[in-house]
């Protein structure tokens, strides 16, 4: 079996003073040493579907169904003990504030260090070694130097790369990136995006790369599936999904891209806004904002059409006939 | 005006539009504790402000023959006290005492600490360093003692007790106060106030005040309790009310000397402190989640 | 307030002065230090956050500042509005220097700002109408014509005045928000809107719904924009003119088309090669700079950006470059690779191609 994860039919509602569903009836594949990117608006529940792989979202207001195999085991019903062996290890995330996922009062060296000798049981001679060995790989510079650097101590790319470096220091085989670059500085971007492509190849591991923008995307993922109102509308290799997409949804949000727009000119848009979620969706999410739009739109839910191999679209305008035009 | 035309005007949001503090309201409603805590308090203010109206025994009538009885005599139903006076007379009646010098030390407090707060912390500076640091030097004082100084000093009376109580607890407020108004005055709402060419004064009012009270009431609504027993405390040192007013600090002082002969009796003045202490307390709680309103 | 007796009904626009020729705002030298503590005992350090900045906006431009986090790109506006003290530099505005011949009430007429975070920069406790209605009351409007004039501008936003008026921004989506915020800058009639990041926060679809708004308000009202960000593409699409900044200083300026095709200085090139492919068969393979942008305390001598630069030479890190004209058009850079004749090996000979810009003496 070829897939790292697969992730079917997933369902995540938020409960408490309002009920949201983040998440409705989500299914996705990640294959051996595939980046796949989580391309999506906020709120379209990009980030929720990343963190229920790794059960990160707070247990008492959240409501799962579905199924999460990660190596063929259920994420779902893994117990205390098993859920920190398998973070970490088996699949570690990282964050878009690295201030926030970093600990404040420990410097760099030694949570990493804390972290292989928790999951490796390495020594804490051998376990800083690797810590050092980690900073040489994300190239900060002066890496003996900086494993006694606190996170603060550090410059925003810098912290981003500590952070890397410690979500990769058990040499997981898959990788959650959620938006890891949207904070920082253009030049720095660059440099973290083909970081983290280049540390891609050289562990063979597997990512999913949640982002919002489609330049990000492009620079790092080989699939990607398109987020929209907490469902994928749209899944394909990044080619098909950049140069011929199918869901008007993906269309006006490429479209939408003023990269290239002239000066002047009236940019595409997307009319009106995404909806609330508080109820599941019964007909399709983007009808009220489509300009395709038809009566059996918002008369039920938009089958998922596979258009070809590993390429499928919710809308009922795609044909399976026109695949791989 | 044809090119904005053009653009289909924006759909509006669910559900009816809805303030602040309509949500807040709305939200305390929906806690069972709160709901609680404010009808004990209500029924207990409105005992004691409507005391002369309910047919109740002269709480300053004794009989020496009739001294301490236990709760539940027939015509006494919580007894009486040492001098034979009517314990549910001198309960409810106890209360406008005890609430006026619990309460409104603190009423005060706020408008003064509120101000105070309000100008260090949008002013900024030196001024800010100026009202500070003179706050700092009541703060170098534990609260009970600083009271009792006060009091001390100033004499024993209502007045006098009020005004120490005060002076207690207007530092607090305005530490407070002035850490929020801090926090407020950095928002973008504010620059963008200023962009506009209003005055300091106008930025006060309109800007910062309906942003800072609201934490700084909740804070205050805590502070009651500590009052109430401050208060209570005063008097029973004699600083406070003189004898034979009813106050419940003052009760729990003079039924003393009881506790072995009628400890129930003895007890009740307490538990009144106790049970406003707490409502107030619980209510502050339930205030201040209700605040906390995440977008 | 209390000069104002009588409430009245209409804001006067600002009323143009120097005709067309005059730029509506000319900065000079503007220059903002921020002194931070060292350690115990250390020495006093200094931000400079702003250094030395000068440029100008002609009548119904839009220029653009572009940078990095910690370029002063905020800083600048936040000068610009008055909203805290310069050390130094002139603002002058259609050819009145504030302070002197303008005050500072009748320049928040004329100059409007619009922050990044949309929601931050609404008082949550007051409803849309309200907070657009703020600024026409404080300067003598009375209460119900201001009123009137919020919903004229929600209407002109695109948001239906019966449906958004007595909402509170908590209510709204971020990109209504933005739009409101746009409506309350709008209200005291401003010649010159800033705007901070006023689009980076919102999602791309939106973004593209408020840059059209803005073009289009542009057009009614006949604005002059001042547009800040750290996109690129949102820079060129909006812009007439551009300047590029890093830590505090201005290091190229010119038409956008001519910076963004011929980059001059070193920092604009790394600038435009950073920006992610939009080619999936074309990615990016090397990294056009290593490193951070430096921190902005004391920042290196010379030119700032020979830390980084891949072309710099010993001279670099001497006397700063000037801003220098490079095609009589208005493109300026401030780099001894673009200044004829200045020693930098890869510098073109003085009096070389362009022959109307002066010689560096």
């Amino acid at each position: 079996m070829s897939n790292l994860v697969e992730v079917n039919n997933l369902n995540i509602r938020f409960t408490g003073e309002r009920t949201v569903h983040a998440v409705n009836n989500l299914s996705l594949t990640l294959g051996e040493g595939e980046v796949l990117g989580l391309l999506g608006e906020s709120g379209s529940g990009k980030s929720v579907t990343l963190r229920a792989l790794m059960r990160l979202l707070p247990k008492k207001r959240t409501q799962i169904s579905g199924t999460v195999r990660v190596l063929g085991r259920d994420v779902l019903a893994l117990d205390d003990d098993a859920l920190s062996a398998f973070r970490g290890q088996t699949v570690s995330m990282i964050f878009q504030e690295p201030a926030l996922a970093l600990d404040p009062v420990y410097t760099i060296g030694r949570q990493i260090a804390e972290t292989v000798m928790r999951h490796e049981g390495k020594s804490q001679h051998d376990a800083t070694a690797r810590a050092l060995e980690m900073l040489e790989v994300v190239r900060i510079p002066s890496a003996k130097r900086r494993l006694d650097a606190y996170p603060h101590e550090m410059s925003g790319g810098m912290r981003q790369r500590a952070m890397i470096a410690l979500a990769l220091a058990c040499k997981p085989k898959i990788l959650l990136a959620d938006e890891p670059t949207t904070a920082l500085d253009a030049t720095v971007q660059i440099q973290i995006l083909l970081l983290l492509r280049e540390l891609q190849r050289e562990f063979g591991m597997s990512v999913i790369f949640v982002t919002h923008d489609i330049g990000v995307a492009i620079e790092i993922c080989d699939r990607v599936a398109v987020m929209y109102a907490g469902q994928i509308i749209e899944q394909g290799s990044l080619r098909e999904i950049v140069r011929t997409p199918l869901h008007p949804y993906a269309k006006g949000l490429l479209a939408s891209t003023v990269h290239g727009a002239k000066r002047g000119a009236r940019l595409e848009t997307i009319p009106g806004t995404p909806p609330s979620l508080d109820q599941a969706p019964s007909a399709c999410s983007f009808a009220p904002r489509c300009a395709f739009a038809q009566p059996r739109c918002t008369a039920a839910l938009p089958p998922d059409v596979q258009v070809g191999p590993n390429r499928s679209a919710r809308c009922i305008l795609v044909d399976p006939a026109t695949a791989g035009a | 005006m044809s090119a904005i035309t053009e653009l289909a005007l924006q759909a509006a949001p669910a559900g009816p539009a809805r303030g602040y503090w309509a949500t807040v309201g709305r939200r305390v409603v929906r806690d069972k504790v709160s709901i609680a805590c404010a009808v004990i308090l209500l029924a207990i203010f409105l005992s004691a402000l409507l005391a002369p109206w309910l047919g109740l025994a002269d709480p300053y009538h004794g009989s020496m023959i009739r001294r301490l009885k236990p709760i539940g005599t027939t015509n006494y139903p919580l007894g009486t006290d040492e001098l034979g006076r009517d314990m549910l007379a001198r309960l409810i009646y106890g209360g406008r005492l005890s609430l006026l010098i619990g309460i409104l030390p603190v009423i005060l407090a706020f408008m003064i600490g509120t101000s105070l707060g309000l100008i260090a912390g949008y002013v900024g500076g030196k001024v800010n360093t100026a009202i500070m640091r003179t706050i700092d030097v009541f703060y170098a004082f534990p609260s009970v003692l600083l009271a009792i100084a006060i009091s001390g000093a100033l004499g024993a009376g209502i007045t006098n007790s009020i005004v120490s109580l005060t002076v207690v607890f207007m530092p607090q407020i305005t530490r407070v106060a002035e850490s929020v108004t801090t926090g407020v005055r950095n928002m973008d709402f504010v620059e963008a106030a200023r962009a506009s060419g209003a005055d300091a004064f106008t930025i006060m009012r309109v800007h910062m005040l309906g942003n800072v009270l609201g934490p700084i009431f909740v804070y205050a609504t805590g502070l009651i309790s500590v009052s109430m027993i401050l208060a209570a405390g005063l008097s029973f040192l004699g600083l406070g009310t003189k004898p034979p007013e009813p106050e419940w600090g003052l009760m729990l002082n003079t039924l003393r000397t009881a506790i072995y002969v009628n400890p129930w009796v003895a007890a009740l003045p307490g538990a009144m402190i106790f049970a406003v202490s707490i409502c107030f307390n619980l209510l502050s709680d339930g205030m201040r989640s209700a605040m906390d309103i995440r977008n | 307030m209390s000069e104002i007796i009588e409430p009245i009904d209409k804001l006067e626009p600002i009323e143009d002065i120097g005709g067309v020729a005059q730029p509506l705002l000319r900065v000079d030298g503007l220059t903002k230090h921020f002194p931070v503590r060292g350690a115990w005992f250390g020495a006093a350090k200094t931000v400079r956050a702003v250094d030395d900045v000068s440029f100008s906006i002609a009548k119904g431009e839009t220029v653009g500042i572009v940078g990095e986090s910690g370029c002063g790109k905020s800083t600048t506006a936040r000068l610009l509005m008055h909203l805290m003290p310069r050390n130094a530099g002139d603002i002058i505005y259609d050819g009145r220097q504030v302070g002197r011949e303008l005050s500072l009430r009748e320049l928040r007429r004329g100059m409007q700002m619009v922050f990044q975070d949309s929601y931050a920069s609404l008082n949550p406790r007051l409803t849309i109408e309200e907070s657009i209605a703020f600024g026409p009351k404080v300067h003598g409007m009375a209460d119900a014509a201001s009123r009137h004039l919020a919903r004229e501008l929600l209407g002109k936003v695109g948001l239906r005045p019966e449906n958004f008026a007595n909402r509170y921004p908590h209510e709204i989506s971020g990109g209504q928000r933005q739009r409101v915020n746009i409506a309350r800058a709008l209200a005291l009639s401003p010649r010159l809107v800033i705007l901070d990041e006023a689009v980076s926060a919102l999602d791309k679809s939106v973004e593209a719904q408020v840059l059209n708004l803005l073009v289009d308000l542009k057009r009614e009202f006949g604005l002059t924009y001042l547009f800040i960000s750290h996109d690129l593409n949102v820079v060129r699409y909006i812009s007439d003119r551009v300047l590029v900044m890093y830590l505090g200083e201005v290091v190229e300026l010119g038409p956008v088309d001519s910076v963004w095709d011929q980059p001059a200085h070193p920092y604009t090139q790394a600038l435009l090669a950073a920006m992610p492919s939009s080619d999936p068969d074309n990615r990016t393979q090397v990294p056009p700079i290593s490193g951070d942008p430096p921190n902005p305390i004391d920042p290196p001598a010379g030119c700032r950006f020979h830390t980084r630069c891949p072309f710099a030479e010993p001279l670099c890190g001497g006397a700063t470059p000037k801003l220098t004209e490079l095609d009589g058009l208005g493109h300026q850079a401030a780099c001894y690779m673009a200044i004829p004749g200045s020693g930098h090996s890869r510098a073109p000979a003085a009096r070389d191609l362009h022959s109307e810009a002066p010689a560096l003496s």
